[in-house]
């Protein structure tokens, strides 16, 4: 005998503790299971790209800081080399350092709160892990705050450079963090890298195959989890990414643990970036001197900057119709397109499960709303 | 004129009761004076409770917190003392909300119907020598039955508050909660059989050997079947804040919030001083006459403490994977403790029919050695699961073999 069942809907979010902001999703549930679901957003939309038309090039890069809010340094990055690109101009060494190091940085603050809130969806109660992740976040945002004066909307990058060199006291603060942060890291590893409940609640939950995800165009850990070892940072490398030596880890069978693994790996081999960073970089200006205030490029040039966020492929893809401002600003934000699988990860797993997933994609809403 | 209280009186045993039942006895009518002295007792048995609870949140939040490298609350009183006040105040003060399209009656029934097991498993627990309230001699089956009526607050809660996240939660919780009771009780069952009493005091004074040793499996069993109980992680489903926000208890706010929160502490420092009783000996140590309430109170802050690091530190499991541990491995070991205790007992007990220390150590190890067995081949059973079984994940060298290889 069968029991008749009634399938449920039930709305998450757009206020939910595990939407990473005002997402929300319409899910039709039999039982806990999956059956159907329906991503909704636009609850965070601010109209970024048509404010970048009304503003000239540089006072755009503060609307970058307000997209993916918490890698606001990569934003700033992948904005200014499509300006650059428009312009035909290059950074001077120091400055591609800087941008390198701060951006590394800034991956390893993001991958810290994309693994934490990963693991906060799983159930650590009140967020062991998550506190161990933002002990470290916090000090990565001190070191920002010393760049830049902003923690969060750090708008440090310039077409052409960074807007200041660093402090003096930079450098040694920088080698602090970077002496404290391995056993940190360590740390966190030991409570939970190998957990049982861990392994048997991620392993094999919402595979991604490979070529699903290369026909969805997902980038970022979400592809590299998959099997592809595909990093701009290696395949196209921009600012200093071609002078320093890293590896790029991928997963197996891109499931939530592989995920989570793949973000925990890159935080090292952003650590090991940075470090040769500081070994290679050398005194000189950090921005190009003979930019104007107010930047112009030859009416009828169009650019496309990209670079490997934390989050996957972000790319400013700008027209120029010769004005003080973008004619037309493009954002490919990878948190939008890797939402593009939602559906296929989600159906047919359990309530606990999606909320773990939609955690291991690692979604920013101030970039998918945009 | 001068009540007597009938020496086969539940609440014969308890001293308090009556002396208080005489001294009322002396003036008042004796209906009237059992009810006072009951009375009495009650008061002073759920202000305990009460006050142990509000010390329990805040010593859980401040250890959290030092789990957690934060510094928990600090700022109302002495080490944030008087945090749990502030709660309460703040609690009280909200607005008390019965959302629209719920089941009124039944809806405000459960703050009264999740706090009440709480209170009355309290009655049996003897925090020191001859001080229970009420020394039952089916003490362990009363604890048994009366902690399984939080299943019905919770199902009446998720039914009554019309909403579809409390519906999840009380879902997961029933199904969670009686998947338990088997495997507790089971493993309850083997402490009776070695104490030979089904009273609390009874299994105190027949632990000469802490059953911690002597019962290792049964006691790894009920307090898995009782954090289970209590949602508390990683069994936490029902509530599961990160999943369906607050579970069953979604819809309840101001003073139903407070009293469902503290029947959820209170019911972990009843069920840690069940775990001190059954398994820790409980008042026994040296000057144990004396200073049993002190013994008490040390290893209940001990089971507490461990209670509360599992908590800090354990992800939840899923509702099927909870149902999984509790009917293939809970259920499996306890069983097998219950063969082995039975064994035992078949064999050790000598003519006089009961077990000296002698007998409980011999069975301390032999079950010791069962358990670690038991670990290891479970251990292993699971190992495809939770372990890592492939190479470890490949690293890519550089993008331009990618490039190739696509």
């Amino acid at each position: 005998m069968t029991i008749r069942t009634e399938p449920v809907t039930v709305n998450i979010g757009p206020q939910h503790p595990s939407t990473h902001g005002v997402f929300r999703l319409r899910v039709t549930f039999d039982g806990e299971v999956v059956v159907q679901v329906e991503p909704v957003f636009g609850y965070l939309h601010r109209g970024t790209e048509k404010l970048a038309e009304e503003r000239n090039y540089v006072q755009v890069v503060t609307l970058t800081d307000r997209l993916d809010y918490v890698s606001s340094m990569t934003n700033n990055q992948a904005y200014c080399l499509a300006v650059e690109k428009l312009l035909e101009v290059e950074p001077p060494p120091r400055g591609k350092y800087l941008r390198t190091i701060t951006a590394e940085l800034q991956r390893i603050a993001s991958h810290l709160v994309g693994v934490g809130f990963f693991l906060q969806e799983l159930g650590t109660f009140g967020g062991t892990p998550l506190m161990y992740c933002f002990r470290s976040r916090e000090r990565i945002l001190d070191l920002f705050e010393m760049l830049c004066g902003a923690r969060i909307t750090v708008s440090y990058m310039r077409p052409g450079g960074v807007f200041a060199d660093a402090p003096a006291d930079f450098w040694p603060a920088l080698a602090t963090f970077l002496n404290a942060f391995p056993g940190e890291l360590a740390e966190l590893e030991q409570l939970i890298l190998e957990n049982e409940i861990l392994m048997v609640r991620t392993r094999g939950v919402s595979p991604l195959p490979l070529d699903l995800a290369i026909n969805c165009s997902v980038s970022g850990p979400v592809l590299r989890a998959s099997g592809l070892a595909w990093d701009w940072r290696k395949v196209d490398p921009y600012d200093a990414y071609d002078k320093v030596e890293f590896q790029v880890p991928v997963g197996s069978n891109g499931d939530n643990y592989d995920r989570f693994w793949v973000r925990m790996q890159e935080v090292r081999q952003s650590l090991s970036i940075v470090r040769q960073c500081i070994a290679q970089i050398e005194p000189g200006p950090v921005r190009l001197p003979d930019l104007p205030l107010v930047l112009r490029a030859a009416p009828g040039k169009e650019a496309y900057g990209r670079i490997e966020a934390p989050r996957g492929e972000l790319g400013f893809y700008l027209v120029s119709d010769g004005g003080v401002s973008p004619y037309r600003c493009k954002i490919r934000s990878p948190s939008l397109i890797n939402l593009t699988v939602t559906e296929h990860l989600l159906v047919g797993w359990k309530l606990a499960d999606m909320i773990v997933t939609l955690g291991s994609v690692d979604i920013n809403m101030g970039e998918v709303d945009r | 004129m001068s009540c007597r209280l009938a020496a086969d009186n539940v609440l014969y045993g308890n001293p308090l009761f009556r002396w208080v039942y005489d001294l009322a006895g002396s003036a008042l009518p004796c209906w009237l004076a059992y009810i006072i002295a009951g009375l009495v007792v009650m008061f002073i048995v759920v202000n305990g409770v009460l006050a142990g609870t509000a010390v329990l949140t805040w010593a859980e939040r401040k250890l959290l917190g030092r789990f957690q490298n934060r510094v928990g609350p600090n700022r109302w009183g002495p080490f944030g003392l008087l945090q749990p006040m502030a709660d309460l105040v703040k609690l009280l003060t909200k607005e008390n909300l019965t959302p629209k399209g719920a089941d009124r009656l039944v809806f405000n029934l459960v703050p009264i119907l999740m706090m009440m097991p709480t209170l009355l498993v309290v009655a049996v627990v003897p925090f020191a020598m001859n001080t229970a309230v009420a020394d039952l001699s089916i003490g362990v089956l009363y604890i048994l039955a009366v902690s399984s009526l939080t299943i019905l607050a919770i199902f009446m809660a998720g039914w009554s508050s019309n909403n579809r996240f409390a519906l999840f939660g009380a879902a997961r919780g029933v199904a969670v909660l009686v998947s338990y009771e088997v495997p507790v009780v089971l493993s309850l069952l083997g402490v009776v059989m070695v104490a030979g009493s089904m009273s609390l005091s009874g299994v105190v004074e027949a632990q000469a050997v802490p059953f911690l040793l002597v019962q290792p499996i049964a006691l790894f069993v009920f307090a898995a079947g009782t954090s289970a109980e209590l949602n508390r992680t990683p069994f936490d489903v029902a509530e599961g804040e990160s999943e369906i926000v607050a579970g069953y208890h979604i819809e309840y706010s101001g003073i139903k919030f407070a009293i469902i929160q503290a029947s959820e502490f209170g019911g972990t420092i009843t069920a840690s001083a069940v775990i001190v009783t059954l398994f820790l000996a409980g008042w026994q140590g040296p000057l144990a006459s004396y200073l049993g309430w002190l013994w008490f109170l040390l290893k209940l802050g001990l089971v507490l403490f461990l209670f509360v690091w599992v908590r800090a530190t354990y992800p939840r499991l899923r509702t099927d994977q909870i149902m999984a541990f509790s009917w293939k491995f809970l259920l499996s070991i306890s069983l097998i403790n219950l063969l082995a205790t039975s064994l035992e007992i078949y064999w050790l007990r000598g003519a006089e029919r009961a077990l000296t220390t002698g007998d409980l150590w011999i069975m301390a190890l032999m079950n010791l050695a069962i358990a670690a067995a038991c670990l290891l081949v479970a251990g292993r059973l699971s190992q495809a699961k939770v372990r890592r079984v492939r190479p470890p994940l490949p690293v890519a060298a550089s993008g331009t073999a990618a490039r190739e290889a696509r």
